[in-house]
């Protein structure tokens, strides 16, 4: 089990967060491309949610061609750079790698990809050009992987993309809400920039829409509007005390983590709630963060976790403990957090239940809820005839991602309820083929 | 972008990325979807006299974790019926009018050429490659090879093509010979419109240790095969280059065949004069998919030096690969190893200490394995350079002023080169070696 000091400075909270899938050297890059069987039909390939043509772009690598490999990287995936250091690749493309069927290792298909990728964002040479202009403009509202990838499509397409963003940096929650092991701000920031001179979009950053009339203000000015708000803030958590200080939503703590890095303060002890892959990040960092006792707390079993189990082994490995089939029902304190009061459960013919006169109290500093994020109705009230579905998920065709107004276009964790970063990068390529084609219907 | 579509010796394809004729131009179906996949030609798999074949056909040759870096075999021309081969390039043809489809042929009689020869012209067989070359079974009916290392046969048959032919005909040579030029010159002096070359080199691949069988092993025996694949390529593209700079071939197209993978061995092929080239064993290996990484690297490449055709850099290489006796004497490199890289593998010093010129030494100090390199002992032999399985860490850095030029020619005119054993200006001379006696003192590993 590692032991984390608390960071002091910038240095050591990059040592804190030693990056998981550092940037591989030439020598690795080469013999790790020698590898790859350039498989027919590749199974790597049908498990990246945007097609990456892998065996391709392995090859390209391996006989030298890096550049050629970033081109077919980005082909298919604007977030290519990031997508290879953040993506769970153990479930996707090298989950899929047919060494696995024979116990080999698989590639590492990642950190091949961020490698051939970085070789252009660092030498800044442009692959790719904006379409000859259409005469056509979207506007998209949110700057995250679905709304950057959009806006990327749709100015090889031809048209003018203006993006409206609440934050003051681009790429949502890539930098906002990752852990910072798995990239680094400047990193993700490189490869919007990098984007953003080869194609050059425009993203208006503070600018939040909020109301009606800004809504139809859009609608006026813009051939059609792309969707990319993701999901909101944490969701809310119906207990008594969960108004005390140093209760914190994960969402808003690892937000202010990347921001603020080492200038965060985490106390000695930190009960982080849920079982998702966002409760195991919030787990790893505070752990990574000198906490000398993290739990993770969740109320059904280990197995019945929603996050994956690497995630939950990396935040072990970091320092924290998991306590199982617990129900938090009441935050302990008067001003501040002191503790949290849990009650065992069981599970019984399906049905989780509470073991009567099990309550117990675990003191703490923190604690912070990964119960989910809450979704965004609210805004999607601002548009007529937008249709949400039970879950509250924008509903759209899934080929062209139109939602049901058919000026408003829509993808990434907004509709999918929350999912990857290349989940977002798919949909608003696709959205923007999407638009494109409806526009075409319109006008003929 | 640059345009890759090519007029090879009046046989036009939208690319010069073209499949050999052998089983992947097997039927018409694979030809189609090879076209699809963006080949620009195929070289239809050899048609002519009646054969039949054995079963268990190829042998490869695998390099640690490589498979099939070397390959061969011992299938014979076409096995199937010529009637079903004609209608299918005429099919191909109407699908695919923009591609060069070119009919392989191997027949015995002039009669028989003559009608083969019209037979594929009528089916719109965009060119005809004679097949001079294969190193087994055929040559043993007096065709391929037999014919490919006796230029005078070659050249009569040719000559017999030449007297019916109204589509582009290209001779395909053997390297089953000692000097290629051989053959080539026959065929230009026969007529031909262009040469492809490689066929296979008569290989063994391997004996079976438990019956001694070659393989393929065809029930306890085999015959020599074909030997094909990345192996043959360095072997290849030195013969193509010899056609390419011979004065009386020079001119001839030439379609460039031999262990062809990647994107960068179409452009070595092309850099040595090559104006197409024909691919077997990586599509065996692979299948038609592997063009689209070709396409994308020849594309890159052809951009990033500005190159509008592939014209623009055919045969760019030749000037350089110049006589050993007009290279520049004065020329020095030394090893560098860098220290930040280097893993302490020493191989780099094992292979110069026992395999080349004792330039190379060892700290003696158990906590660090980095070599160091003895400049004064360094002849510049690159040997070191070449095994080190670190990227960029060892590095041949050039040592003379890169002035004064001389070379062997222009010393042998002044007067200045070496005449007996013992001259002073030997080359060996100044260099350290050690005592053999001190092999047995030093503390060796
Ligand atoms: C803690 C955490 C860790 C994660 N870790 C990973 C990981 O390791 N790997 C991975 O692949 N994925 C990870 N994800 C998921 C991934 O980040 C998201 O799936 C992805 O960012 C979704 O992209 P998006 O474009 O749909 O939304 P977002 O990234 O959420 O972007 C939406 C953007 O829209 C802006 N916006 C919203 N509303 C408005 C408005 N009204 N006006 C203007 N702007 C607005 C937001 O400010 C934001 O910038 C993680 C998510 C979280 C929460
Ligand atoms: C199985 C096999 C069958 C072949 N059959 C023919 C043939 O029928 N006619 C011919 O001209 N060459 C034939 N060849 C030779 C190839 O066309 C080609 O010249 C050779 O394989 C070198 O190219 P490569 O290294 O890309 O394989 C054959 C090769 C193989 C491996
Ligand atoms: S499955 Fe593995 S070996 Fe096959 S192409 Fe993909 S990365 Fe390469
Ligand atoms: S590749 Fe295998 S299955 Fe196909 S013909 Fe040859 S031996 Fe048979
Ligand atoms: S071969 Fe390369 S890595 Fe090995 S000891 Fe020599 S310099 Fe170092």
């Amino acid at each position: 089990m590692a032991d984390y000091k608390r960071p002091a400075s910038e240095e050591d909270f990059h040592q804190n967060f030693a990056q998981k899938k550092p940037l591989m050297n030439d020598t690795e890059a080469y013999l790790e491309s020698s590898r790859c069987l350039f498989c027919f039909d590749a199974p790597c390939v049908t498990a990246c949610p945007t097609g990456i043509d892998i065996p391709l772009f392995i090859k390209q690598i391996s006989s030298g061609n890096t550049e050629g490999a970033a081109k077919t990287i980005f082909d298919q995936n604007w977030f290519g750079n990031a997508c290879g250091k953040v993506c769970p690749t153990k479930v996707l493309c090298e989950g899929a790698c047919v060494y696995n069927h024979q116990d080999v290792k698989p590639i590492d298909i990642g950190r091949l990809q961020t490698y051939a990728t970085d070789s252009v964002i660092s030498s800044g040479k442009t692959l790719f050009k904006p379409g000859a202009s259409n005469g056509r403009k979207v506007a998209i509202i949110g700057a995250g992987p679905a709304g950057i990838s959009c806006a990327c499509e749709l100015r090889t397409l031809g048209y003018e993309v203006d993006i409206f963003e609440s934050k003051e940096k681009p790429s949502g929650l890539t930098l906002y809400g990752t852990a910072p092991y798995k990239i680094t701000n400047e990193e993700v920031l490189a490869e919007i920039e990098y984007l953003e001179n080869s194609l050059g979009f425009n993203i208006h950053y503070n600018s939040t829409i909020s109301t009606k009339e800004q809504i139809e203000e859009l609608q006026s000015n813009y051939d059609a509007i792309f969707l990319g708000v993701g999901l909101g803030p944490t969701a809310k958590l119906d207990i008594p005390g969960i108004d005390l200080k140093n209760v914190e939503g994960a969402v808003e703590f690892v937000e202010e983590l990347r921001m603020k890095q080492h200038e965060v303060t985490v106390p000695d002890r930190v009960i982080v709630l849920g079982g998702g892959n966002t409760a195991m990040d919030a787990a790893s960092e505070t752990s990574r963060m000198g906490a000398e006792s993290v739990i993770l707390a969740y109320r059904r079993s280990k197995e019945q976790m929603g996050g994956y189990s690497f995630e939950y082994d990396l935040a072990v490995s970091a320092g924290a403990k998991g306590l199982f089939n617990v129900q938090p029902v009441r935050i302990v304190g008067t001003d501040k957090v002191e503790g949290v009061e849990f009650i065992r459960t069981e599970q019984k013919n399906g049905k989780l239940e509470y073991v009567s006169g099990s309550e117990f109290i675990l003191e703490c500093e923190l604690v912070i809820k990964a119960t989910g994020q809450a979704k965004m109705a609210p805004f999607f009230d601002l548009i007529d005839g937008l249709e949400l579905d039970s879950g509250n998920r924008v509903i759209v065709d899934s080929e062209s991602f139109q939602t049901t107004n058919p000026f408003f276009f829509a993808g990434g964790d907004s509709v999918n309820g929350g999912a990857e970063v290349v989940n977002g990068a798919h949909d608003g390529k696709a959205a923007a083929h999407g638009i494109e084609a409806w526009l075409n219907s319109q006008n003929s | 972008m640059a345009d890759l579509s090519i007029n090879f010796a009046g046989i036009k394809a939208p690319n010069p990325f073209w499949l050999a004729s052998a089983p992947p131009t097997n039927s018409g179906y694979q030809i189609m979807k090879a076209f699809e996949a963006g080949w620009g030609g195929a070289v239809w798999k050899t048609l002519g006299v009646p054969v039949v074949n054995v079963s268990s056909r190829y042998g490869s040759t695998d390099y640690r974790g490589s498979r099939m870096v070397g390959f061969n075999n011992i299938e014979l021309i076409s096995d199937r019926p010529l009637a079903d081969n004609l209608k299918e390039i005429e099919e191909v043809k109407k699908y695919f009018p923009d591609h060069a489809v070119i009919a392989s042929l191997m027949v015995e009689s002039k009669a028989e050429w003559h009608q083969i020869i019209k037979d594929c012209e009528n089916a719109g067989a965009d060119g005809l490659e004679l097949n001079f070359g294969c190193p087994h079974g055929m040559c043993e009916r007096g065709m391929g090879s037999a014919v490919g290392q006796e230029p005078e046969v070659l050249k009569t048959i040719v000559e017999w093509v030449m007297e019916v032919a109204t589509v582009p005909v290209i001779t395909k040579l053997s390297p089953n010979i000692s000097h290629i030029t051989d053959p080539g010159l026959a065929s230009v002096q026969g007529g031909t419109d262009a040469i492809s070359l490689v066929n296979t080199f008569k290989s063994i691949v391997g004996i079976n240790l438990d019956n001694y069988a070659p393989y393929p092993d065809v029930g306890g025996a085999g015959s020599n095969g074909g030997y094909c694949g990345p192996a043959v390529k360095p072997i290849a593209l030195n013969m193509v280059r010899e056609l390419a700079s011979h004065l009386q071939i020079k001119g001839t197209p030439i379609s460039g065949i031999g262990g062809i993978e990647t994107w960068r061995d179409v452009v070595e092929y092309l850099l040595l004069g090559a104006s197409s080239v024909q691919v077997c064993t990586s599509v065996m290996h692979y299948g038609f998919g592997i063009v689209r990484e070709i396409e994308a690297g020849v594309l890159q490449f052809m951009d990033d030096k500005g190159y509008d055709t592939i014209y623009d850099f055919v045969g760019k290489a030749l000037p350089n690969v110049k006589e050993w006796k007009d290279l520049n004497l004065n020329h020095k490199v030394v090893a560098t190893i860098d220290e930040e890289k280097c893993i302490g593998c020493e191989l780099c010093y094992i292979a110069c200490e026992d395999g080349a010129h004792q330039a190379i030494g060892l700290s003696g100090d158990p906590g660090n394995r980095t070599p160091y390199i003895i400049d004064d002992n360094c002849v510049g032999c690159n040997l070191c350079s070449l095994v080190c399985p670190v990227q960029d860490c060892i590095t041949m850095d050039r040592r003379d002023d890169g002035k004064a030029e001389i070379t062997w020619a222009e010393r042998m005119a002044n007067n200045d080169v070496p005449t007996t054993f013992n001259d002073s200006r030997a080359g060996g001379l100044g260099h350290y070696v050690p005592e053999p006696s001190l092999a047995l003192k030093k503390n060796q590993k």
